[in-house]
C-alpha cells in the first residue's frame, strides 16, 4: 500500500486526499502582466484573447475583494499564489494511451470513467488536472451530432468565432473581483456547444482536480445550448489534503437560447480542511446563466467540500416564459464555512423561479443561504418560490437566512418558506433504540432531509452524493 | 429473561437509581407505578442504554448476557424495546422508512437478509390493522406534527412491527383517550406471547385493567419498595402514595 492510501485510511474522513507526482510545469509565484502574458502565449491564444485577459487584469487592480458574506478568514495574499501549473505534457493527446499512466491512475483512484469502453456509463468526461484540460473522451460520437466538447483553450483556437461571441456575455470580465480575476488568468475549463434542436444524448461531465501545491485553479466553463437544445451537464471536484488554503475561483457562464434547456449539476468535494479548520480550499466562484424564450435552466448542487464556499448560481429570465431552478443542499463540518444560495432575476413576462435550498451544519461551521429574487418592471406574472431549509447537528454550529426581495411588477407572485430542525442526541437515541446506529440515521435523515435535491441529480450521480454526506457528516452528533 | 440486581445509576452526578432488584420471566407482564420523579423513566433509559447515564453498581442480564455493555442499537437488535414516555420527531424520515430501515438492521444483525418489499408491505398493513392506525398515517414523517395520542399509538405501531422480546412502555397511556388507550391496549395483549414479556410503566390502574399485568412493583426514590398483584395497583388508586411513603419511612 503506497504512503498516501493509508494516509487516507488514517485519517478516515476525506478519502480524495492523495498527491499525484508527475511532472509539472510551474510559473513562479506572483501575478503581473508578464504571468498573464506568459499564459496566453503558453496556450497559443489569438490576440483578442490576450487583450481580454489585459483588460480584466487592469479592472482587477482597482477591486477591492468583497466582504459582506458571512465568512471570515485572514487576508488572501494574491502575490502568493502560483498562477500557472500544468502537467508536463506537450504534445495534444489523441488517444487515451497517450495520456500519463498516473494522471490515468489518479482518475481511477477517484473512480472517474475516463476509459472510452465504459461506455455504459454513457458520460463523456473532460479531466482537468490543476490547470490544463488532461483529456476528453467521447468526442468523436458527439461530434458526429455536432456537438462540440473540449477544453476551453481549445475552444479558444478552434471556434473563436463562438468563445468571442458569448465568453463574458453572461459574466462579464468586470463582474466581480473573483470573476475578474479569473478572467485574467483563465487556465482551463470545459467548453460546450450543442447545435440547434439537437439533445446530447448522453451526460456530459468535467472532472476537476486540483494537485499541486500552492497553486490556484482558475477554471472557465462555457455552455450554449443553441435554440431547441438540451444538454445535462455534470461537474465534479476534489483536491488533496494540505495544510496551506488553496484558492479556486472558477467562472461558469450559461447560455439557454429561445426553446433550449440546460441542465448543470455539481457535486462539489473540494478538500475542507482537517477537524481543527486547517488548510483546505477557499472556493469563490461565479456561476450564472441567462435564458431566451421558453427557455429553462436548472442549477443542481451538492456541496460538501471546500473550506470557504462563496457561490451564487444565478438565471438571468430574459426571455418570456423562461424557467430558472435552483436545487441545492450546502454541507458544512467542523470549521468550514459557507455562503451561497441563487440570484433569480425575472425580467421576461411569464417568468418562473424555483429556490430549494438545504443547508447542513455540523461541528463549528457556519451554513449561510443568501438569496436575491428580483422583479423587473416588465415581468408580468412572474413567479418564484423559495423553500429554505436548516438543519443543524449540535449546537455550536451555525444556520443563516439571507433572503433579499426586489419586486418592480405588481402582478408577480413570490412565496417564501424557510424552517430550522435539529438533529440532537434525543434523535439519535431514539434511532438507536430501533436497532439503527447512529452512522446510519444520520445519513436516513440526512438523505430524506435532502431528497428533494437529490432526486434532481442523474442516477449514478445521487448515489454517490448520499454517501458523500453520508461521510462528511461521521461523528459529528453526540 | 431479564434480571436485574441491585442497579445503581446516576445522572450528572446525582444518584437516581438506588439499588433495583427485578426478575421478569418470558410471558409476563410487569407494571412499575410509583410517584413523579421517582426514577422509572430512568430505568427505562439505562435498560435501554442511552447515554448520559452513569451506572455505578449492579448487574443486568438479558438472555444470559450482560445487558450493560450493549451498545444501545445492540440492544435493540437483542428485542429490547422502548415505548418513549416523549416520543421524538424526525423530520424528513417517513414512518415506513423508518421501519424499513429498522428491520432491516435488526435482520442484518442476525445475518438474515433484508425483508422483500412485499413482505414488509404486507407487515406494514397488518400491523397498522391491529393498533389501527390509519396507513396513510406511516406516510408522514415520524411523529412530525402528530398529536400526543398518535405519537403514542405510533410507538405501539413500531413496537408491533418490530416484535420484541422485551417491550418497555413508559406512560404509553398518558394522552390517549378512552378509545385509544382500549386499542393500544388490545395491541400489545395481542402480542403478548409465552416467549415475551412486558414491563408497563404507568400512572394509571386504568391501563392495567385492559393489560392484565402478573405483577405491579412500586418505584418510590429509586427503589423498588413494594412488589405485589394487580390487587396493589388497585389499592393505590384509592389510596395513594402516602401509606407506602410512611412504610418506607419507618
Ligand atoms: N438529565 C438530568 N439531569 C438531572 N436530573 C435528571 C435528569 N434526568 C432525570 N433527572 C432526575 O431524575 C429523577 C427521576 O426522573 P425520571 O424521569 O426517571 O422520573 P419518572 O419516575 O419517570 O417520573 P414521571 O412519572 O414524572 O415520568 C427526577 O428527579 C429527574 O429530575
Ligand atoms: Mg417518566
Amino acid at each position: 500500500m503506497n504512503d498516501d492510501i493509508i494516509l487516507n485510511k488514517i485519517s478516515g474522513d476525506y478519502e480524495w486526499g492523495f498527491t499525484t507526482d508527475i511532472d509539472m510545469e510551474t510559473l513562479p509565484k506572483g501575478l503581473n502582466e508578464d504571468v498573464i502574458k506568459f499564459i496566453s502565449r503558453k496556450k497559443n491564444e489569438p490576440a483578442f484573447m490576450l487583450e481580454w485577459r489585459l483588460k480584466a487584469y487592469k479592472h482587477w487592480l482597482t477591486l477591492e475583494e468583497p466582504d459582506w458574506a458571512n465568512i471570515h478568514h485572514p487576508p488572501i495574499n494574491y502575490q502568493d499564489v502560483i498562477y500557472y501549473a500544468a502537467p508536463k505534457t506537450e504534445k495534444k493527446l489523441n488517444s487515451l494511451e497517450e495520456l500519463d499512466p498516473k494522471i490515468k491512475e489518479t482518475y481511477e483512484k477517484l473512480g472517474i470513467p475516463l476509459v472510452e469502453q465504459q461506455f455504459l456509463a454513457g458520460v463523456a468526461v473532460d479531466a482537468v488536472m490543476d490547470s490544463v484540460s488532461v483529456i476528453t473522451t467521447y468526442r468523436e460520437k458527439l461530434s458526429d451530432l455536432g456537438i462540440i466538447f473540449c477544453s476551453i483553450s481549445e475552444a479558444v483556437k478552434e471556434h473563436p468565432e463562438l468563445v468571442k461571441k458569448y465568453l463574458g456575455s453572461v459574466v462579464p470580465y468586470s463582474d466581480n473581483f473573483f470573476a475578474t480575476l479569473n478572467s485574467a488568468v483563465f487556465s482551463d475549463g470545459s467548453f460546450v456547444y450543442i447545435p440547434k434542436g439537437v439533445r446530447c444524448p448522453m451526460e456530459l461531465s468535467t472532472y476537476f482536480r486540483i494537485n499541486a501545491a500552492n497553486t490556484g485553479q482558475f477554471e472557465r466553463t462555457l455552455i450554449i445550448a443553441d435554440e431547441g437544445a438540451y444538454v445535462s451537464y455534470l461537474e465534479g471536484c476534489t483536491a488533496p489534503m494540505r495544510d496551506e488554503n488553496q484558492l479556486h475561483a472558477a467562472v461558469v457562464e450559461l447560455i439557454a437560447l429561445d426553446n433550449a434547456e440546460i441542465k448543470y449539476s455539481t457535486v462539489q468535494n473540494w478538500y475542507p480542511g482537517d477537524k481543527d479548520g486547517k488548510g483546505g480550499i477557499y472556493n469563490f466562484v461565479t456561476k450564472r446563466g441567462i435564458c431566451g424564450e421558453n427557455a429553462k435552466i436548472s442549477w443542481t448542487q451538492v456541496e460538501t467540500g471546500s473550506a470557504i464556499t462563496w457561490k451564487y448560481p444565478s438565471v438571468i429570465l430574459k426571455g418570456d416564459n423562461s424557467i430558472g431552478e435552483f436545487y441545492s443542499v450546502a454541507l458544512t463540518n467542523n470549521y468550514q464555512q459557507a455562503d451561497t444560495g441563487t440570484k433569480m432575476i425575472h425580467i421576461g413576462k411569464n417568468t418562473k423561479s424555483r429556490i430549494v435550498s438545504k443547508g447542513i451544519s455540523a461541528g463549528f461551521s457556519q451554513n449561510s443561504y443568501r438569496g436575491l429574487v428580483r422583479v423587473g418592471k416588465n415581468a408580468v406574472n412572474a413567479r418564484n418560490f423559495s423553500q429554505c431549509d436548516s438543519l443543524l447537528m449540535g449546537d455550536k454550529c451555525g444556520a443563516h437566512t439571507f433572503p433579499y426581495f426586489d419586486i418592480k411588477n405588481k402582478k408577480a407572485t413570490v412565496e417564501h418558506e424557510a424552517t430550522t430542525s435539529k438533529i440532537g442526541e434525543d434523535i439519535i437515541f431514539y434511532c438507536n433504540q430501533r436497532g439503527i446506529s447512529e452512522e446510519d440515521a444520520v445519513a436516513l435523515i440526512v438523505n430524506g432531509y435532502a431528497k428533494e435535491v437529490l432526486n434532481q441529480l442523474p442516477m449514478e450521480f445521487a448515489v454517490e452524493a448520499q454517501k458523500l454526506l453520508a461521510i462528511s457528516l461521521e461523528g459529528s452528533v453526540g | 429473561m431479564l434480571s436485574i440486581k441491585n442497579l445503581k445509576a446516576k445522572i450528572e452526578e446525582k444518584e437516581i437509581l438506588k439499588g433495583i432488584n427485578l426478575e421478569v420471566k418470558p410471558g409476563e407482564v410487569h407494571a412499575i407505578m410509583g410517584p413523579n420523579g421517582s426514577g422509572k423513566s430512568t430505568l427505562a433509559s439505562v435498560l435501554t442504554g442511552r447515554e448520559g447515564y452513569e451506572v455505578t453498581g449492579g448487574e443486568v442480564i438479558y438472555d444470559g448476557k450482560n445487558l450493560l455493555e450493549l451498545s444501545a442499537e445492540d440492544r435493540s437488535r437483542e428485542g429490547i424495546f422502548l415505548a418513549f414516555q416523549y416520543p421524538i420527531e424526525i423530520p424528513g424520515v417517513t414512518t415506513t422508512n423508518f421501519m424499513k430501515t429498522a428491520l432491516n438492521e435488526i435482520r442484518k444483525s442476525k445475518g438474515q437478509p433484508p425483508m422483500t418489499a412485499g413482505e414488509f408491505l404486507k407487515r406494514l398493513k397488518d400491523k397498522a390493522a391491529l393498533v389501527e392506525l390509519d396507513p396513510e398515517m406511516t406516510k408522514r414523517y415520524v411523529n412530525v406534527g402528530f398529536s400526543g395520542g398518535e405519537k403514542k399509538r405510533n410507538e405501539i405501531f413500531q413496537m408491533a412491527m418490530l416484535e420484541p422480546k422485551l417491550g418497555i412502555l413508559d406512560e404509553t397511556d398518558s394522552g390517549l383517550d378512552i378509545d385509544a388507550l382500549r386499542i393500544v391496549a388490545n395491541g400489545v395483549n395481542k402480542l403478548r406471547n409465552k416467549d415475551n414479556a412486558f414491563i408497563v410503566i404507568t400512572h394509571y390502574q386504568r391501563l392495567l385493567d385492559y393489560i392484565v399485568p402478573d405483577f405491579v412493583h412500586v418505584l418510590y426514590k429509586g427503589r423498588i419498595v413494594k412488589s405485589g398483584t394487580k390487587e396493589l395497583a388497585l389499592q393505590l388508586e384509592d389510596e395513594g402514595y402516602d401509606w407506602i411513603k410512611e412504610e418506607v419511612a419507618s
